[in-house]
């Protein structure tokens, strides 16, 4: 024992001596664990939030009877079940309007609520007199409540004048739910004596069977081990995954070139110790526990950097999730200590896989090994074959998922072959580039210039990958979000037809409203839209009402049409199809989609598919008067107004006089555009966000590399300087070539980043959310880019090279010195 | 041609001054050439350096023909050792990434003193002619020191300094690339400075100074 601390404190030694390489490891490790724990901890969130949403009170985590037509059902049925034994307990479902903002309502019948639903045992002996009786409680989310803007205790009135029970905050309840008995569930819906669904629960004995109770009026639905949330958010998840998984990546090369120095500088030590008597079996089992506990370290440093790197993503990430999927995530990070374990052997097995060429060659070195500083650098020849040959092996991959890959996964397989081997024939492409240079240099020093480039590249490889991954990145993703922006926008313009729109908080008001408007010269036109809500082949579908008016059949954008779509729109027997729905369901133009409504099957011949980005529904739009005819309880609370531009804020402030309209319940098109963009801008921010930091990881790699290759470049620096070039021309010229590799690194990132765009666009986006999108490049942004990665690697050059600038002449002339 | 008078040069070792040089004379005339022994650590290499400009002096001056090395700035230092002074040193300090016909010609050309027809005669006498495509780790030492002893004197400098020039190769070897050096000094007509431990080498020279306790002895 006595005997490996020694050994260790002579290991330990040699940090004491280079306290840059010791930061350059910690700060590898730390980056790598940092943001791989950060990321995890934003999908651990997400995850625990789609668990409680998929439990509360009976989601799709438990079995259930439904509706055929998914409508509600009288409450006469579950007593009837009850009476036969079936262990059901009653949920209506429904929304309801509690200060301007629409929350899920869930009514639910504590008493027979299944004990291994959601929250239910949580309610408690006493607790269930007060939620059950007068005046009960509405179990409320803390962020709801702030959401709402109420206190824990209040009893606020819904839009239709209906108080709620008073507000009572239970935590681990998903938001932007309210929880009331079924009883006031009925009275707020409107809805007497109805349900949505039946939870069932565990049965004591064998229970009638269900036809011969309820005939074919109720179906069992089975309870889904993956939501539909889950299902729809898995890309989102695997692209944040990938985002933390190459910024590991990133981290692991940096610990790579620290630990790889490190062991060349250690030889001489280590072969002294053995040479004293240490085994090797000891030396090696020292420098395996050495870098353990450096990675312990560095990984709790790094999981309280994760912790907070996902605590400040956080917010961007809900933000994303509500506006591509309508998912909620609680913006609060909680985490559980699985998280923590993970993080610490992430951190550790990081660290050894970045290590493990060095440990091998530890293990192997005989004794009486020569130093040979960096001399396996210098092998580099055969390396770049074999890497160049692997990489050609890589893209025959990403070829062969192109073409034969039909899933998501693919997608991203497709991807992360394409880096690869990008990031793998990188330092055979720039060998290449600096290889023609030297040929073509005439003058002395332009010769030098690409000839100590070309053997400081395998220095820097590393580096220069993580930079080429995280610019590729970058482009690929930046190009991605700002055709989808520009398509977005130009799709916003189709859509938002109407000047001026209405949200009633109910048909009342609606038609208050527009008998109101009929009368007033200022408008042009009343466009009364609808939506209701239907099952096809089992997926959630929203039917779009749209008015039949010149306008839309002008402006809404279509993508493809049969002949006179909209003319077949209007007897009601013809829809359009959103492109997700259409992919989701492999519907085209020409087939025929059956609805369930609640007078029977309402069959749709598809005239048409349309563009409706951000939706996570599937959409069906029909002509709004054959909707009302199908589903006569849609609500009609919507309206448009064709206005002249001149009278829109008069009759807005009008309206907001007549009917005490706030600004969510009646807005111009300009601030409903305004508001959609903000979204859809807020929607990509963690996309931003972790695009700097990704790039941010490679300028740290790039940095750390240049300020360990710093002190091993003396000896090549010296002689020049010895026959008189001067240090600030030696350093101008150590920039050049960072800039000049940089430069040519970032000119092979932008076809790659567009390639990973395409991908993203042409592959990624269509299997994960069933959009896609015209491709665009944005020279300007390539431009800008290129701009900014040259500007980091600057910033990771000039220190060292300030370094040399200023470096006293006794250390250049250390090198001459004899008795080193 | 040199001219060194009261040379003082204190270096600080874990806190402590050490004068190394405690004013140091040496005169060297336009094509003489001169052994510098003494035992390590008495400052010959440091006494080098400060003539080459690679290290400043804390006091006395230094002068090369009508230039005085102690008063020149870095940039200046820089420029007189490009074009008047050549440097040799024990471990060679070839630059690895170029070629032996790039390292011979790397000073003279910076210098903007490149001579076509000196450039074929170094390589001739010098024996590099089969060597000018192997890069510097391709060489043995007494090649590599050729090469060095190439590129100090292709730009024809008034000065050749060399720091144990045979100080990493055998005695055959060593007594071959002195030999090859005297007779290029001679060509050339510059003055030679050579620091050496034996003094068999040192006798094969002009004259053979002592440096003892910081002073010629």
């Amino acid at each position: 024992m006595r005997r490996a601390l020694w050994v260790l404190a002579v290991l330990l030694s040699h940090w004491r001596r280079h306290k840059m390489q010791f930061a350059t490891l910690l700060i590898g490790l730390i980056a790598a664990t940092a943001l791989w724990s950060g990321v995890q901890a934003i999908n651990q969130q997400a995850r625990n939030a789609y668990d409680r949403a998929a439990a509360t009170f009976g989601g799709a985590r438990t079995p259930m009877l439904v509706a055929p037509d998914n409508a509600t059902f009288p409450q006469d049925l579950f007593v009837k079940l009850r009476r036969a034994g079936w262990p059901v307990s009653p949920v209506l479902e429904g929304r309801v309007q509690v200060n301007g903002r629409s929350v899920r309502l869930l009514g639910i019948e504590p008493v027979t609520l299944p004990v291994d639903v959601g929250n239910a045992p949580r309610l408690g002996a006493a607790d269930l007199s007060s939620f059950v009786a007068p005046p009960g409680q509405t179990l409320v989310a803390r962020e709801t409540l702030t959401d709402l803007q109420e206190q824990e205790g209040a009893a606020p009135p819904t839009s239709s004048g209906a108080k709620l029970p008073p507000l009572r905050v239970l935590p681990q309840l998903v938001p932007d739910v309210l929880v009331v008995d079924i009883g006031v569930a009925q009275q707020l819906l409107n809805k007497p004596d109805q349900i949505s669904r039946l939870l069932i629960g565990k049965a004591k004995g064998k229970p009638a069977p269900l036809a011969s109770v309820v005939g074919d009026q109720l179906q069992r639905v089975e309870p889904n081990a993956e939501t539909e949330l889950e299902r729809l958010t898995d890309s989102f998840h695997l692209n944040l995954t990938a985002f933390g998984l190459l910024s590991f990546f990133v981290g692991l090369f940096i610990v790579n070139s620290a630990v790889g120095l490190a062991f060349e500088q250690r030889l001489p030590m280590l072969r002294t110790l053995r040479a004293c008597g240490a085994s090797a079996r000891l030396v090696n089992t020292v420098l395996v526990i050495e870098l353990v506990a450096l990675a312990l370290i560095a990984g709790l440093i790094g999981l309280a950097c994760g912790y907070f790197i996902a605590a400040a993503l956080l917010p961007d990430v809900a933000a994303s999730l509500r506006g591509l999927y309508g998912a909620q995530i609680p913006g609060q990070l909680s985490l559980r200590p699985e998280w923590w374990l993970a993080g610490i052997g992430i951190s550790i097995a990081g660290a050894l896989v970045a290590a493990a060429t060095s440990l091998m060659k530890a293990v192997r070195m005989p004794v009486l090994a020569t130093a040979q500083r960096r001399a396996w650098q210098q092998r580099q020849r055969r390396w770049l074959i074999l890497q160049s040959l692997a990489a050609c092996a890589v893209f025959a991959v990403a070829l062969l998922l192109l073409q034969y890959g039909q899933s998501l996964i693919a997608g991203f397989g497709v991807l992360a072959a394409l880096m690869f081997g990008a990031a793998l024939i990188l330092p055979a492409f720039l060998e290449l580039i600096l290889l023609i240079g030297q040929r073509f240099a005439r003058r002395p020093l332009a010769l030098w210039f690409w000839a100590d480039s070309r053997q400081q590249l395998s220095g820097l490889s590393l580096a220069l990958m993580a930079l080429l991954l995280a610019l590729a990145v970058n482009v690929g993703v930046s190009t991605m979000v700002e055709t989808f922006s520009r398509t977005f926008i130009g799709w916003l313009n189709g859509r938002l037809a109407a000047d001026v729109y209405i949200s009633a908080s109910d048909n009342a008001k609606g038609v208050a409203i527009r008998n109101w408007l009929k009368e007033r010269g200022d408008v042009q036109a009343i466009l009364s839209g609808g939506r209701a809500e239907a099952q096809v082949q089992g997926q959630p579908v929203e039917l779009l009402g749209l008015p039949d008016h010149a306008l839309y059949r002008e402006r809404w954008p279509l993508l493809e049409a049969a002949p006179r779509a909209w003319t077949q729109l209007i007897p009601g027997n013809a829809a359009f199809i959103s492109e997700q729905l259409s992919r989701r369901l492999n519907v085209r133009v020409g087939d025929v989609v059956e609805v369930p409504a609640p007078g029977g099957t309402w069959e749709l011949d598809i005239v048409g598919i349309y563009a409706d980005y951000g939706n996570p529904k599937g959409q069906l739009a029909v002509n709004v008067a054959a909707l009302i005819r199908q589903f006569p309880q849609t609500p009609q609370t919507r309206i448009g107004l064709i206005v002249a531009k001149e009278n829109i804020h008069g009759l807005i402030a009008a309206l907001q006089k007549q009917f005490a309209l706030d600004d969510r319940s009646v807005a111009d098109q300009a601030t409903v555009k305004a508001e959609s963009i903000r979204i859809f801008n807020r929607t990509f921010a963690v996309t931003s966000a972790l695009n700097a930091f990704t790039l941010g990881v490679a300028g740290i790699a790039l940095l750390t590399s240049l300020l360990t290759l710093a002190n091993s470049r003396l000896p090549q620096l010296a002689p020049l300087w010895a026959i008189g070039i001067t240090r600030p021309r030696l350093a101008a010229i150590e920039l050049t070539k960072t800039l000049s590799v940089a430069l040519f690194t970032s000119l092979l990132a932008v076809p790659l980043g567009l390639l990973v765009a395409w991908c993203l666009i042409a592959i990624v986006n269509v299997k994960a959310f069933g959009w896609r999108l015209p491709f665009h490049v944005f020279p300007l942004q390539l431009v800008e880019l290129v701009a900014v990665a040259l500007f980091a690697s600057l910033l990771a050059a000039l220190l060292p090279m300030i370094r040399l600038a200023r470096m006293q002449p006794a250390s250049l002339v250390k090198v001459f010195a004899n008795e080193r | 041609m040199l001219s060194i008078r009261n040379l003082s040069k204190t270096f600080s070792s874990a806190g402590e001054p050490v004068h190394v040089l405690r004013g140091v004379d040496l005169d060297l005339k336009a094509g003489e050439r001169v052994a510098l022994t003494g035992e390590s650590g008495s400052g010959k290499s440091t006494l080098l350096h400060l003539i080459a400009g690679l290290d400043a002096a804390d006091g006395g001056t230094i002068r090369l023909e009508d230039t005085e090395v102690t008063k020149l700035s870095d940039a200046g230092r820089a420029s007189l050792r490009r074009d008047r002074i050549g440097l040799v040193f024990q471990q060679f300090n070839l630059i690895p990434s170029l070629s032996v016909a790039d390292n011979l010609m790397f000073q003279a050309r910076i210098a903007g003193r490149y001579d076509t027809a000196w450039y074929k005669e170094l390589i001739e006498r010098l024996g590099l002619g089969s060597l000018l495509k192997r890069y510097p780790e391709q060489l043995s030492g007494g090649q590599q020191q050729r090469v060095a002893i190439g590129r100090a004197l292709a730009t024809k400098p008034s000065l050749l300094l060399a720091d144990e020039p045979t100080g990493n190769l055998d005695e055959a070897t060593a007594e071959d690339v002195l030999a090859l050096t005297r007779d290029l000094v001679r060509r050339t007509g510059c003055g030679f400075l050579m620091v050496t431990h034996s003094l068999h080498l040192a006798a094969t020279l002009d004259r053979h100074v002592n440096l003892h306790a910081g002073r010629i002895a």
